[in-house]
């Protein structure tokens, strides 16, 4: 296989998207095996504090006690959980981005917390530190990175979602030119009830979509009442009215007409620590179905002893595999370019760089990270069985505070259509050699020049895998980019079904890397997850790619595509409930997800 | 003051223990470790005590080179510097006393704080060991008068009071009957109970300044100590499973059974 796709060099600058040219394995990735030893210190006392102060906590959250969610973020403060982001010049830490996500995932236990979490030191406090003038960073940052004051982050309108940019709320010069005059009304606004400062977006004029800093007691500027929702009930999530709010003219973030700098950059970072924070959630959910399978029992036998019992839980054990060494892999991306340049006066330049250099991973991680926490909770239910409908029960509340994540930080089908649109976007700009790339798979597989099993271990199964997902990815957006040319983003199923195929790469790439790269052979549980999985992405990739060549060719040409992929999806013989086995036994004996961190 | 306090690394009790199948010991792979909850507490009250009085709080540990996770710990809560003493055998309550007096001789420090016990084997002498070797005041099992809820706690207000002079201590212990105080001539060795603190977190500014405070590596031979055990393990055997309980409709029923099935009433 290595004559189709090639092996990196070590010394390669790291690139977005560029697992999708290069061979499994070929460089080193950061997983939990390699932090240091700060880092999981930081992660222990993130999930220490979240496992003491917030989940004893969590029935008072969820009534929405007054003063509780503040009083919990002062408490993270003081212990420094909410400074990771923030430059030290200001009170922050200014720490590496794999120490943020695992701040992320620490604090992700619990789906209200989370949000309010995230929320405060993801999308309300980088717009100020990233896009901030020095004197907006100094009047703000020092008091956010130690919560004392709190952060949101206000850009849905009714009329404006997805679509963020169709924004309504308008901003206008007063005629002394000292302040900006605020009208219009903001949605869905997270931390609204109790935030501090809220980074606003309006057009000036009706028409330069712009950031604003809006201060609570700004006269004109009201929240309005909370919204009840279906899940993470605890969290604030209100209204914003905008009637001549009038604030200083010094209020105004980063350029005028350059909004969309700010919005598209924030959402790169909180895509890929969305990934981070379902890891928490999926952990903890985990641990706790396996041990109430464990306990409840039907026909005298517990039912984690039932094979349909254990294949779920296998499944679970898997997605939360391949989340987390995505994640980790992906952040230790940014954080090994962020090592190469030099620390100066840029730094926020070069960081919000580094994100968009990986917006691909990003959404991958958005999709794959909340579809996967979206399933474990709907399995944990299941096994919970009639219990699981019961609000006495925690996964009740998991089960309910899992779907915004598939709406929220950009739906899934807007960043399906990121994934192949950046993938194609990068072609063009010459950055990801796709079309030469394609080119070269199109010719192997005319030729029969398949990727069998390599590498020779027990994930040599896997690793050939990954190479026939990637090679399936590039050939069908070849097909489909050649058929549709710029239109290509008119057909989104099209453009969905190469994303989902693009997603198990990475999936698969990722865990076939870190399963081989540890230093004292393959671990046994890391093989059985990594095959498990690769063998699911290989038959729901088959069904997609071949739509997607349906969707973008027909007659002897589809024929002949259709036959040219097929061999890339034989089917691996294996037996699944050995793998199931091995994962579920381990689980047993570890209480919970068999790969702790720490 | 200078205050010292001690880092046990012991398996953490969230892991499952397994022993051996030929019983020499534990199955250590896949285990976690931590700091002995004990030795934590004992940490916490020597960094409330040397904010209130000044001085510096100097934290050992004895065992192989991953030990210096728990000093690490033990210094991103706070603590000044740690002693490390590279010690690969195995240890019991005299060897690790007779280090533990040779650092303490070296440190002379006004006060030292162990765990009572640490929670591996839980034996509950060292202190009382090196107490009496150096010819220091003991007091074991240190505990407070408020409860752990109480506003004094939230201030981390210091349980162990020392005396103006600086040259005693008032400590609270713990008793089958209840609380008592002994007042101790210091330098002393003070053993920490449960119910003396609750530790602090260490926080993420802690932990990044843990990273450059100092280690110094002692050897029992540096020290001129001889850390050969002085008791052999045998054998570990796992307790038998305990058998199933029954439920007893009220506490007449409760009695009668107490009475005449266990017959220990």
């Amino acid at each position: 296989m290595a004559a189709v796709l090639q092996p990196t060099h070590p010394a390669a600058v790291p690139q977005g998207g560029g697992f999708l040219f290069q061979e499994a394995g070929g460089t080193r990735i950061t997983t939990p095996e390699t932090f240091t030893e700060e880092q999981r210190m930081l992660f222990r006392t993130g999930l220490q504090f979240c496992r003491e102060q917030v989940l004893p906590q969590a029935d008072a959250i969820e009534a929405k006690t007054p003063g509780l969610l503040r009083s919990l973020l002062a408490r993270a403060g003081e212990l420094g959980l909410l400074m990771v982001d923030v430059p030290e010049r200001f009170g922050g830490l200014g720490g590496d981005k794999t120490t943020s996500l695992l701040l992320a995932e620490a604090n992700g236990l619990m789906g209200s917390w989370s949000v309010t979490f995230a929320a405060h030191v993801g999308i309300g406090t980088l717009p100020i530190a990233w896009f901030g003038t020095e004197a907006q960073k100094a009047k703000w940052l020092p008091k956010l990175a130690t919560g004392e004051l709190v952060a949101a982050y206000a850009l849905t309108e009714q009329g404006s979602g997805s679509d963020a940019l169709g924004a309504k709320t308008k901003a206008v010069k007063s005629s002394d030119g000292k302040s900006w005059i605020l009208n219009g009304s903001k949605l869905y606004i997270t931390n609204a009830a109790f935030a501090d400062v809220f980074v606003v977006f309006a057009k000036v004029d009706g028409e330069h979509f712009t950031g604003f800093v809006v201060e609570r007691g700004t006269p004109g500027f009201t929240v309005g009442p909370e919204e009840h929702k279906m899940g993470i009930r605890g969290s604030s999530t209100c209204p914003l009215y905008l009637e001549d709010a009038r604030i200083p003219v010094e209020n105004l973030l980063g350029e005028i007409g350059k909004g969309h700098k700010i919005a598209f950059n924030i959402l790169n970072l909180g895509r890929l620590k969305l990934g981070a924070a379902v890891l928490g959630g999926m952990k903890l959910q985990f641990a706790s179905v396996l041990k109430f399978a464990a306990d409840r029992k039907q026909f005298q036998t517990p039912v984690a002893n039932f094979p349909l019992i254990r294949e779920k839980l296998a499944r679970m054990a898997g997605a939360i595999y391949a989340i987390e060494t995505m994640t980790y892999r992906t952040t230790g991306l940014i954080d090994a370019l962020l090592a190469r340049q030099k620390a100066g006066a840029d730094d926020e330049a070069r960081t919000i760089a580094a994100f968009e250099e990986f917006a691909i991973e990003a959404s991958i991680m958005k999709v794959m990270g909340s579809e996967a926490l979206g399933v474990l909770v709907d399995d944990a239910v299941q096994i919970h069985g009639g219990a699981g409908y019961i609000q006495e029960y925690p996964v009740e509340r998991a089960y309910r505070d899992a779907r915004i994540n598939r709406i929220f930080e950009g739906t899934n089908e807007i960043n399906r259509m990121l994934v192949t649109g950046m993938v194609l976007k990068r072609a063009v700009k010459g950055t990801l050699p796709l079309f030469a790339q394609a080119e070269t798979v199109a010719r192997a597989l005319a030729e029969k020049q398949l990727p069998g099993a390599s590498g020779g271990d027990a994930v040599a199964g896997a690793a050939g895998d990954a190479e026939a997902l990637k090679m399936a990815a590039l050939y069908t957006l070849k097909v489909a980019a050649e058929r549709f040319g710029t239109e290509i983003e008119k057909h989104q199923e099209v453009m969905a079904a190469v994303a989902d195929v693009v997603m198990d790469a990475y999936a698969v790439d990722s865990m076939v890397t870190r399963t081989r790269q540890s230093a004292s052979g393959l671990d046994p549980v890391k093989v059985a997850m990594t095959q498990a999985f690769a063998a699911d992405a290989i038959a729901r990739s088959s069904e997609r790619a071949r739509r997607a060549l349906c969707a973008s060719s027909e007659g002897e040409g589809l024929e002949r595509q259709l036959a040219a992929i097929a061999p890339l999806f034989a089917f691996r013989a294996f037996d699944p409930a050995a793998l199931r086995e091995t994962v579920v036994r381990a689980a047993e004996e570890a209480g919970g997800y068999p790969l702790a961190i720490g | 003051m200078k205050i010292l306090v001690t880092a046990k690394r012991v398996e953490d009790p969230e892991s499952k223990i397994k022993v051996k199948a030929d019983g020499s010991g534990i199955v250590q792979e896949g285990l976690k470790y931590k700091i002995n909850p004990f030795d934590e507490i004992a940490v916490e009250e020597g960094l409330r005590l040397a904010a209130k009085h000044g001085g510096e709080v100097v934290v050992v540990s004895i065992g192989p080179k991953e030990v210096q996770e728990q000093l690490r710990h033990a210094l991103a809560m706070g603590a000044t510097k740690a002693v490390w003493v590279n010690h690969g055998g195995a240890l019991d309550p005299m060897s690790a006393a007779g280090l533990l007096k040779a650092v303490l001789e070296r440190e002379k420090p006004d006060l030292a704080i162990l765990g009572k016990q640490s929670i591996d084997d839980d034996q509950n002498q060292t202190g009382q060991y090196l107490a009496e070797w150096l010819g220091w005041s003991q007091a074991t099992f240190a505990s407070k008068v408020e409860s752990l809820e109480s506003d004094a706690e939230k201030a981390k207000t210091p349980a162990i009071h020392i005396a103006a002079d600086g040259k005693s201590a008032q400590v609270v212990r713990e008793v089958d009957n209840g609380l008592t105080t002994l007042s101790v001539k210091l330098p002393a060795i003070v053993t920490s109970d449960l119910r003396l603190n609750l530790p602090r977190y260490a926080s993420l500014p802690g932990i990044m300044k843990a990273k450059n405070k100092p280690i110094e590596e002692l050897t029992p031979a540096a020290l001129g100590v001889d850390a050969s055990p002085q008791i052999q393990v045998v054998k570990l055997s796992a307790p038998p499973p305990r058998k199933a309980g029954v439920k007893v409709g009220d506490v007449q029923e409760l009695f009668t059974k107490l009475k005449n099935e266990a017959k220990v009433i």
